[in-house]
């Protein structure tokens, strides 16, 4: 379709340039020939310009534009990932936290029990329906890893979580509970479910925003765990 | 039955907007008379068939029929009958073939009035507009077809988005569309002139009135869009700098620009080549700010839902279209020139700042929208942008645009003769300074130096406007509708911009928590909420509180916020109270149950709100009272040539006739 | 038997997402309140700083998502602790990353966003000067009066 306007275009030069000659009259386009007598008031010289060929300053916008299609480009191709916060945590330290554990009548659980170790950290509640697509990937991470899964239950009510975990299983090491948001949001999460990696020296390597898949856990968690931990062999 | 007709139309009418194209641009390039008429044939068979595709969709809806696709995720069992046909515009697809039916219709009514323009001049443009319906229909057909059906049909409908079930929002696409789709006549005309190769700037005449009538349009559009978001979402703000919002505020922005070059170049035959730059900048903004709101690739609340292919989709068209006329442009730009000369101070100097500026904010509004998208592609991780980047760095080319503005209009072509006007430049910015400090100290007692600024621009823009209809209309001279209509419009801004300077600083907004009975006090008015109670409506159940607004004790009115939960889609609306007294707004929205009978409410005082939408108002209305100029009713065209003009204007008649 | 009907996923599919995603901009009327004015006043201008990280451009302060709240009351939390507006800011960059700001951070990074307008100012200038310094001197070869909408009065003093 365009090509067809572009080569309309060209016969369009030819057609005026011949209508000029056969009319004789109505000027329809300067060529540097005997200047058209409306606007020019008689002056052959056009005002500003010279005679010589120089960088043809009009083709400027075109550039400009073409830069921009191609910002846009980029933008598509990033598009899945508009809206995902890219985790400032990654390569730093993970945040101290301590927390009441599910049903544990008052027992806490934090980061300092898990000093020195690998963990997975996973943010979810009953409330989420994403956490209910990941948690039979979840399942079979527990049974298939030794590396500790910890959940923290977010924002949620204890007597549902308890009958999710029941109804569903209990991929989790150990569950611990966040009513107002407090750890979470620390770990800079904004949304469930949440994954996060840390290593022994307690720096955060991984965080998986959304459903956990076994592409990722592979790709990403997986393979950054020394190998005695990322498969139990049994 | 129907929707299959509609499909079948919808496809017969991307045929004719191909034949459209072809014997719009070949015709006149090869010569053929016969095609340059058969273009007329072509618009109006687009037209029927669109028109047609748009019947059975929108019968589709009032008939309930949820075999198709696109009713029955818009449209649902209990949706009210205006609401069923609002639903057409109601999600992308929908609203693709509204902008195809509205460019359809723009594009028919350019056929019709422009019966004394040259054949193949006007057969071009309608060329451009067949190649731009043709790329929209072939996009819908392919990508986002709303005749899809399901099989088989859903037992009903997941209803219209409760946001749309408003009459604000409702009416909001259409308007907003045909100013967008608008500015593509404005395109066009600018193709035309450039494959036409045009040395003399006749076109710019021509395309005077139809930028300005699209430039209208998109600014009734905009300002309904606004004046919706303040009273709908329920926090009362009504402009968030959001990308969508900006993709409608910048071909705006541009749109000013063109009206304002567009007058130069008719007059004067000056700034021809950017002219015709400003023509396809401005379409090409709307054609961009499609892309973004469709395309997922930015954060925005009034997004369309994501979907990349389509994105690809959309911008392949621009690279075809828009690259297309800037390749026209720098082809035939470089060809024009004029010798044309004017002073410093003259008219032509003050457009010329005019549209300088008004490119600077939208050039800036631009960076701002896509910063997050540049900060990726260039892999800077996360850029945010939002209202504290736009307000300063937009207010940074505007305000020395409205002071130029009343400085300029008393400016004449070529010489300006503003000496003679110094004494009522000077007069109006004193008494504009004097009612500004008297409003913001008196009234207000606030100290807020921007509102100073602001107000003194903005009655300084009014007064100055006045001046010379007043002057007229005392030397019984005629006042052409035209210069009546720029009077109006100027006058709209400024009271735009006076609403601004109040409504920004002197807001005041608190978020409370009440019980029955008890009120709380919220600037000079007291709030109390007397009670909630449940009612029903036609798809939805709601809470409604009743809320007795008082100042100095006396009762000044009672409000009935509510809180809806559409059945079918499970969301929550709001409906805020609002009541307005003497131009300023008591809103109130119902926010949350916070239990024991308890709720939260946010109460805003809105001073002098009225005015903003008044003012754009004023601006549109002035923009089409313009339009009605006699200059217009092209009957009169060779009279109202004054005989003995060496100007362009006699020449390009005498050569048209 | 037939298959079962195909809208059934799709339908559940869309609702499920849009249950998910919380599709309408959920308003947040929050109406807890800091005792000490200055530092309610710094509360409130804080939570219109900062982006909500979940809703799609909303201000912390206007975003009724759940995480918005918990932010907003992690933001009390400090003020009342007796952090500084810049301490309150780190926390939250940190956390969130730069998306949670509204105001790009005036930074080398951000550089050409902010000098944009600056930029784009002075160029105006420099071709605005230099278009009407040509044509200001084209004025004298230019005999002919304009066309003008005003017609003639001692104001212009052209010919009628």
């Amino acid at each position: 379709m365009k090509g067809q306007g572009m080569g309309e275009q060209r016969v369009a030069r030819q057609g005026a340039a011949g209508r000029r000659a056969a009319a004789g009259g109505a000027t329809q386009y300067e060529h540097g020939a005997a200047a058209p007598a409306d606007q020019e008031h008689g002056a052959a010289e056009p005002a500003a310009a010279s005679a010589k060929p120089r960088f043809n300053r009009f083709i400027i916008p075109l550039a400009a534009f073409l830069g921009i299609a191609a910002v846009l480009a980029v933008g598509i191709i990033n598009s899945r990932s508009v809206g995902v916060i890219q985790s400032p945590l990654i390569g730093k330290p993970a945040p101290a936290w301590s927390l009441p554990v599910l049903d544990g009548g008052g027992r806490t659980f934090g980061s300092k029990d898990l000093a020195g170790k690998w963990y997975v950290l996973n943010v979810w509640g009953s409330w989420c329906y994403a956490c209910k697509d990941e948690h039979e990937e979840l399942l079979k991470i527990s049974r298939s890893s030794s590396v500790p899964l910890i959940g923290i239950d977010w924002n949620d009510d204890d007597a549902q979580a308890r009958n999710y975990l029941a109804n569903l299983g209990n991929p989790y090491r150990m569950v611990t509970t966040d009513h107002d948001g407090h750890v979470v949001i620390d770990w800079g999460v904004y949304g469930a479910p949440e994954t996060f990696l840390v290593n022994p020296e307690g720096m955060v390597v991984y965080k998986q925003t959304g459903a956990m898949t076994p592409e990722v856990w592979e790709k990403e968690f997986a393979s950054r765990l020394p190998a005695a931990l990322a498969d139990r062999g049994s | 039955m129907l929707p299959e007709l509609g499909h079948f139309a919808l496809i017969l009418a991307m045929l004719l907007a191909l034949l459209q194209a072809f014997f719009g641009i070949a015709g006149p390039a090869m010569g053929r008379d016969r095609w340059v008429s058969a273009t007329m044939s072509a618009v109006a068979g687009q037209l029927v068939m669109v028109a047609t595709a748009v019947g059975c969709l929108v019968m589709s809806f009032v008939d309930f029929d949820f075999s198709v696709r696109y009713v029955a995720e818009n449209s649902n069992s209990a949706l009210p009958l205006f609401y069923r046909i609002a639903a057409l515009w109601g999600a992308h697809e929908g609203s693709l073939l509204l902008w195809i039916l509205l460019l359809a219709c723009w594009t028919a009514v350019v056929a019709i009035a422009t019966q004394r323009l040259p054949r193949r001049f006007v057969a071009r443009v309608l060329g451009v507009l067949g190649f731009l319906s043709f790329g929209f229909l072939l996009f819908t057909l392919v990508t986002s077809n709303p005749f899809l059906r399901l099989e088989p049909p859903a037992p009903d409908g997941i209803d219209l988005n409760p946001l749309l079930q408003d009459p604000g929002l409702a009416s909001h696409p259409p308007v907003l569309y045909t100013g967008y789709v608008g500015l593509a006549v404005a395109f066009s005309f600018a193709c035309a002139a450039m494959l036409e190769g045009r040395a003399d700037p006749i076109w710019a005449r021509w395309t005077r009135p139809w930028a300005t009538a699209a430039w209208a349009f998109l600014t009734c559009g905009i300002t309904l869009g606004s004046w919706w978001s303040y009273y709908t979402l329920g926090w009362g703000g009504y402009w968030a700098w959001d990308p969508v919002e900006n993709a409608s505020f910048m071909p705006w922005l541009v749109g000013t620009a063109l009206i304002h070059s567009l007058a130069v170049t008719d007059k004067r035959g000056l700034f021809k080549s950017w002219t015709l730059l400003l023509s396809v900048l401005g379409f090409s903004l709307s054609l961009i700010g499609t892309f973004l709101v469709r395309s997922g690739v930015l954060v925005s609340v009034h997004s369309f839902a994501a979907d990349p292919s389509r994105g690809t989709a959309i911008l392949i068209f621009l690279i075809l279209a828009i690259g297309g006329a800037l390749a026209l442009y720098a082809w035939r730009a470089p060809t024009l020139r004029s010798t044309a000369g004017f002073e410093l101070a003259a008219r032509e100097s003050f457009l010329l700042f005019n549209n300088i500026l008004l490119v600077i904010a939208a050039a800036t509004v631009f960076g701002g929208t896509l910063a997050p998208l540049i900060a990726e592609a260039l892999g800077q991780g996360a850029l945010s942008v939002g209202a504290p980047y736009f307000r300063p760095t937009f207010l940074l080319p505007i305000l020395p645009l409205l002071a130029l503005l009343s400085i300029g209009i008393h400016a004449s072509w070529k010489r300006g003769h503003l000496g003679e006007r110094t004494r009522a430049i000077l007069a109006t910015l004193a008494i504009a300074l004097a009612l500004a400090l008297a409003v913001v100290l008196g009234v207000y007692a606030g100290r807020h130096c921007l509102a100073v600024v602001g107000l003194t621009l903005g009655g300084w823009i009014i007064l100055s406007s006045l001046i010379d209809p007043i002057d007229r209309m005392r030397r019984r001279l005629s006042l052409p509708r035209s210069i009546l209509g720029m009077t109006l419009a100027h006058i709209g801004l400024g009271v735009a911009v006076i609403a601004l300077s109040i409504v920004e600083p002197y807001t005041v907004e608190r978020d409370i928590a009440l019980g029955n009975g008890e009120s709380a006090r919220v600037g000079a008015y007291d709030f109390k909420l007397i009670g909630t109670r449940e009612v029903e409506g036609p798809n939805y159940s709601a809470v409604r509180a009743e809320v007795v607004i008082s100042r100095n004790g006396h009762v000044v009115t009672t409000l009935l916020p509510e809180k809806r939960e559409y059945w079918v889609r499970k969301q929550v609306g709001t409906v805020a109270g609002i009541k307005n007294e003497y131009g300023t707004d008591l809103f109130v929205a119902l926010g949350d149950d916070l239990g024991a009978g308890r709720w939260s409410l946010r109460a805003q005082i809105r001073p002098m709100i009225t005015l903003l939408w008044l003012g754009p108002v004023l601006m549109a209305f002035g923009g089409f009272y313009a339009l009605t100029d006699r200059r217009y009713r092209l009957a009169r065209a060779a009279e109202s040539v004054p005989a003995g003009a060496a100007g362009p204007a006699g020449a390009a008649n005498e050569r048209m006739a | 038997m037939r298959a079962p009907a195909r809208w059934l996923p799709f339908l559940a599919a869309l609702l499920a997402a849009l249950l998910a995603l919380g599709a309408l901009p959920a308003r947040a009327i929050d109406p807890t309140q800091l005792n000490d004015p200055q530092l309610e006043a710094r509360y409130l201008a804080l939570t219109h700083e900062f982006r909500c990280p979940v809703c799609q451009n909303e201000t912390l302060a206007d975003s009724g998502e759940q995480v918005a709240g918990e932010v907003r009351a992690q933001i009390r939390k400090m003020l009342l602790e007796g952090r500084t507006d810049d301490q309150i800011r780190q926390y939250l960059v940190s956390r969130y990353s730069e998306f949670i700001l509204f105001k790009p951070e005036y930074s080398l990074r951000n550089a050409w966003l902010w000098l944009l307008p600056v930029v784009l100012l002075a160029i105006g200038i420099f071709v605005a000067a230099r278009i009407i310094r040509a044509r200001a001197a084209l004025v004298g070869k230019d005999d002919a009066e304009v066309e003008d909408e005003i017609p003639a009065g001692p104001r212009h003093g052209t010919p009628g």
